[in-house]
Formats: structure tokens, C-alpha cells, sequence
């Protein structure tokens, strides 16, 4: 019997990689304006996007 | 640092530092709760009492939980710290986002308006076709490397200069090939001026639409009113049906506020799903803590349940067939964002700041009109290199209270404007809202959860 499920693929660690290009979406423009929230925005960057 | 719950019929455990989420069986919930207080044994010993099964079950799940924390996916420690200032200071004074305050005034007079009116505590104004052109060579001139810039027309009530709206649209149309840039627009309406024209090009030009609805026409009509106190929800709904029809798939966000008048605004979101929006966000009202609209500690508690509740209405409203957007539940858990951006905060101050009608310069929208937070103006860029300064120490790490949190690499440290409005200092923590944070986040992972699952046994 397996007693744990992992959903999730990639580590953040990973995503250093690649990561830091700064393409994505200012936190909270755009859409709720009054609170900030990360975990939401899209990841722009090609190379890491590639290396999913 | 681990955060377990459960939730949705789901045991779930997030460890925070690397990102991972399991779900897990019972066992494996209190294993792992316990699995760096005791032994092995002591472990064993006691959760194969408890759950009445073999000592070896509970032995192998028990490895199970050592192999992920050896792959770095349990327990991981965190590491980020010497990561938080590298991206502000790599990208060190380009900007890439502007919110063009197009209009200090606005055609509804609604009392829990955090920009008092459309005037942030000064005078009407409109912004001329000068001065926003001037805001957009700004930007482009500092935004270095990035392609995809955003401008969010915002006032007040920015239709209210519609006429400048649509010039400055053209004049970035006309320059972004050239700069080898990707202009992204938003409007953000009351919807009172919706018109074909407006319609038209909307859906032409703006990558986003945000359109004010409080859900509830009683809900409504009690903080959106005219000057002459009517209600506004009449006037305003068939308009954004028009254009959210004629939209054709592009993003819009229906964006509601809920105060002390509707913690229980899961109601209003079943009034918009009923009008036939279904990209939604409510969001808690910004105001002083004394203001008759303001959350009390008994509305939040409502307010997470209704949190909950909502996330239930999404799973079955999924089932069915007819899905909708919360924006704060959308969280990707095979990618998102990389952990440079997580660490860095929100990139208010920095990348992204607020123009007025008159050109001056602004951390963001919220801060416009506290003078001490003035940065500079459009013509002679940041001046204000110390407020600047602020803004770009202002990360993850930059509060202790969010080092042993588990949602800090979700939220990065939070609203820089919340936190000053709540404690006077940008590096302060709004805790009402960081209750109200985490139960998103974790509504949000469950949902995503629960779909990966049912993804899999399809």
C-alpha cells in the first residue's frame, strides 16, 4: 500500500535554474489590485518552461 | 517547515520550502507530524497501536517519508535567503509595469472607495495625453530587457477619459514594434460608461478587463451609488453582460469587494455565476479599522468558512460541467512561479509603480497621495532613491513574523500597502489579512489536488 501521493513534479529548488527572468506578471496588477498574491501568476520564461 | 490539513475529504502536506505537495492517508498524516520529535520506533510503536495495523505498514511508511525528505520533497530547509535580493538587484531600476491613473474622478460615490471617491485625497484631475505619453516613454526607456510591459488604465474611473485612453493605446501600438516590445493593457471600469465603442475596444486591446460588480444587487446598491444616491447595479449589469459576450474568450475579471455588509459573499458570487460571469474575484475591503465597513474578528471568521464553502461550490460546479475562475485559487502545482519571484515580494516601488494625472511617481496605486512615499515623476524618473530603497528591501525575509510560515513563498511577504495601512511601516504584517491568505492558498491546493486526482483515475 502506498501511503503518500506526490502531486507535485519540480522542486523550487529546480526552478532556480532557469528562473529570475522576470517576464511574469507584477503581483497584483492587473486583476485584484488591493492584495498580493504569487502563487497565482504564470511563469513566462521559456527556458524554464522547457525544462518542466 | 511542513503545513499539513485536511481538507475536502483530502489529508494534505505542503512542504513549504521545496514546494511539494502529498497527499496522504491517515497514517502518513500523523507519521509525518511526528517524524522529527521521535524515533523510529517510538513512532512505529505507537501508530501501529493507534491505527490497529502491523508495526511493518507503518515501518514502510515511515521509509517512504525518509526517501522524500532525502529527495529534498519533505523537511526541506530552507535556503532561499541569499536568493531574495539577487532579482531586484539583477533587474535594479527597470520598470515594467505602470498604472496609469488616467482619471482622478469618478461617476459613483462609493463610500469604501480606498481612493476616497477616485480623488486619493486631493483634487479631481484628468490625466492629459501629455503626460501619459510621457508615462509611456518612461517605461519603455526603463524597462531594459523585459518584452511584455503592463499598463493598467485605472483612476477613478478611468472611461471618464476615454478619449486619452484610447490615444495612448494608439501611441504604444505605434512605438512597441520598434522597441521590441509587448505592450499588455487592462482596464479597470464601474462599468457606468460602457458603451459599443468602449466594447469594441476593449475587446480589441485590453489583454485584461476588471469590472466592478459587489455581487447581490442590495450589496451593491448599499456602497455604489451615484452622486445621487441610486444604486447603480441596474445600470451597470446588462453592460458588462454586452461586453463579456462579445469578449470571445478573452480574459476579464468580475471583481467584487465584500466589507462588514457581506462576509458571507459566497451569496454574491452565486449572483454573478447566476448573470453569467464566471471569472471571478471577491476581495476583503481596504479601509482603516475604524470605518463602519471594515471586517470585524467575527466577520473573518465567516469569511474563512465561506473561503471553504466556496471551494466546494468550484469542485462541484467542476463535476458538473460548468467550471468557473476564483482568481485566488488558481495555483499551478507543476510549475508557477520560480522561486526568484517568490522571494522577492510583489515588485511594488521597483518594477512596478503609479503615474497621476499630473505625472508624479508612486510605489503603487495604493500608496497615491501619501506624499512621504512620492518617488519622482515621469519626466526626471525615480528621485526618491530612498523610498525606492525601501520598497526593494522589502521581501520575503524582510519581516520576521513570516520566517516560520509556511505560505511565505505563496505570498511573499504579503501587500506592501496592507501592512503599512494596518502597522505605519511597509515591513509590517497584516495579520487579518494573512488569516485570510493562508485559507486561500490552502482551498486553492486542495482544488488543485482534488482535480489532479480525479485526472488520474479518468
Amino acid at each position: 500500500m502506498k501511503h503518500i501521493k506526490t502531486l507535485t513534479a519540480k522542486t523550487l529548488c529546480e526552478s532556480a535554474k532557469n528562473g529570475g527572468c522576470g517576464e511574469c506578471q507584477t503581483s497584483c496588477q492587473s486583476a485584484c489590485k488591493t492584495s498580493c498574491g504569487i502563487a497565482n501568476q504564470q511563469c513566462e520564461n521559456k527556458a524554464q518552461k522547457a525544462s518542466k | 517547515m511542513i503545513h499539513r490539513y485536511k481538507l475536502g475529504g483530502l489529508n494534505i502536506v505542503l512542504d513549504a520550502c521545496s514546494g511539494s505537495v502529498h497527499v496522504v492517508d491517515d497514517i502518513a498524516y500523523e507519521l509525518i507530524g511526528i517524524f522529527e520529535e521521535k524515533s523510529r520506533e517510538e513512532a512505529i510503536s505507537e501508530l501501529s497501536a493507534r491505527f490497529s495495523v502491523p508495526e511493518n505498514e507503518v515501518g514502510e511508511c515511515w521509509d517512504q517519508i525518509a526517501q522524500l525528505r532525502d529527495e529534498g520533497r519533505l523537511f526541506t530547509p530552507d535556503t532561499f535567503e541569499p536568493m531574495a535580493g539577487e532579482l531586484k538587484s539583477r533587474t535594479s531600476g527597470v520598470v515594467k509595469a505602470l498604472c496609469l491613473h488616467v482619471a482622478h474622478t469618478c461617476n459613483l460615490n462609493c463610500s469604501y472607495c480606498f481612493a476616497s471617491q477616485g480623488k486619493y485625497h486631493g483634487d479631481r484631475a484628468l490625466m492629459s495625453f501629455e503626460v501619459g505619453r510621457q508615462a509611456l516613454d518612461f517605461l519603455v526607456a526603463h524597462s531594459g530587457s523585459r518584452r511584455n510591459l503592463e499598463v493598467d488604465f485605472f483612476g477613478g474611473e478611468p472611461l471618464m477619459n476615454f478619449d486619452v485612453v484610447k490615444r495612448l493605446t494608439a501611441y504604444a501600438r505605434s512605438i512597441e514594434k520598434e522597441a521590441g516590445k509587448n505592450f499588455r493593457f487592462t482596464l479597470t471600469t464601474n462599468g457606468m460608461l460602457i458603451d459599443d465603442d468602449v466594447i469594441d475596444f476593449a475587446n480589441r486591446e485590453m489583454s485584461n478587463v476588471v469590472l466592478s460588480l459587489d455581487g447581490r444587487k442590495e450589496i451593491h446598491d448599499r456602497f455604489r451609488v451615484d452622486y445621487a444616491g441610486q444604486g447603480s447595479f441596474d445600470r451597470i449589469v446588462p453592460k458588462f453582460q454586452k461586453l463579456v459576450a462579445a469578449r470571445g474568450g478573452k480574459n476579464y475579471y468580475m471583481r467584487g469587494t465584500f466589507t462588514h455588509a457581506n462576509p458571507d459573499f459566497l451569496e454574491d458570487i452565486k449572483v454573478m455565476l447566476g448573470l453569467g460571469f464566471n471569472e471571478l474575484s471577491m476581495e476583503p475591503v481596504v479601509c482603516a479599522s475604524d470605518d463602519p465597513s471594515a471586517l470585524t474578528d467575527e466577520d473573518i471568521g465567516i469569511v474563512l468558512d465561506q473561503y471553504e464553502r466556496l471551494a466546494e461550490l468550484m469542485k462541484k460546479r467542476r463535476e458538473e460541467g460548468k467550471p468557473f475562475t476564483f482568481y485566488h485559487y488558481m495555483i499551478d502545482l507543476t510549475g508557477g512561479p520560480c522561486i526568484y519571484k517568490r522571494v522577492s515580494g510583489c515588485g511594488s516601488g521597483t518594477e512596478y509603480m503609479a503615474v497621476t494625472p499630473w505625472g508624479d511617481l508612486y510605489p503603487c496605486h495604493q500608496f497615491v497621495g501619501e506624499e512621504k512615499f512620492l518617488l519622482g515623476n515621469v519626466w526626471d524618473g525615480v528621485t526618491n532613491t530612498a523610498v525606492r530603497d525601501e520598497f526593494a528591501s522589502c521581501n520575503v525575509y524582510a519581516r520576521e513574523e513570516c520566517r516560520d510560515c509556511w505560505a511565505k513563498l505563496y505570498c511573499s511577504g504579503g501587500c506592501a500597502a496592507n501592512a503599512y495601512h494596518a502597522t505605519g511601516s511597509i515591513r509590517g504584517v497584516y495579520e487579518k489579512g494573512c488569516v485570510l491568505f493562508k485559507k486561500r492558498i490552502e482551498c486553492a491546493i486542495m482544488l488543485e489536488a482534488a482535480k489532479m486526482l480525479e485526472e488520474e483515475e479518468e
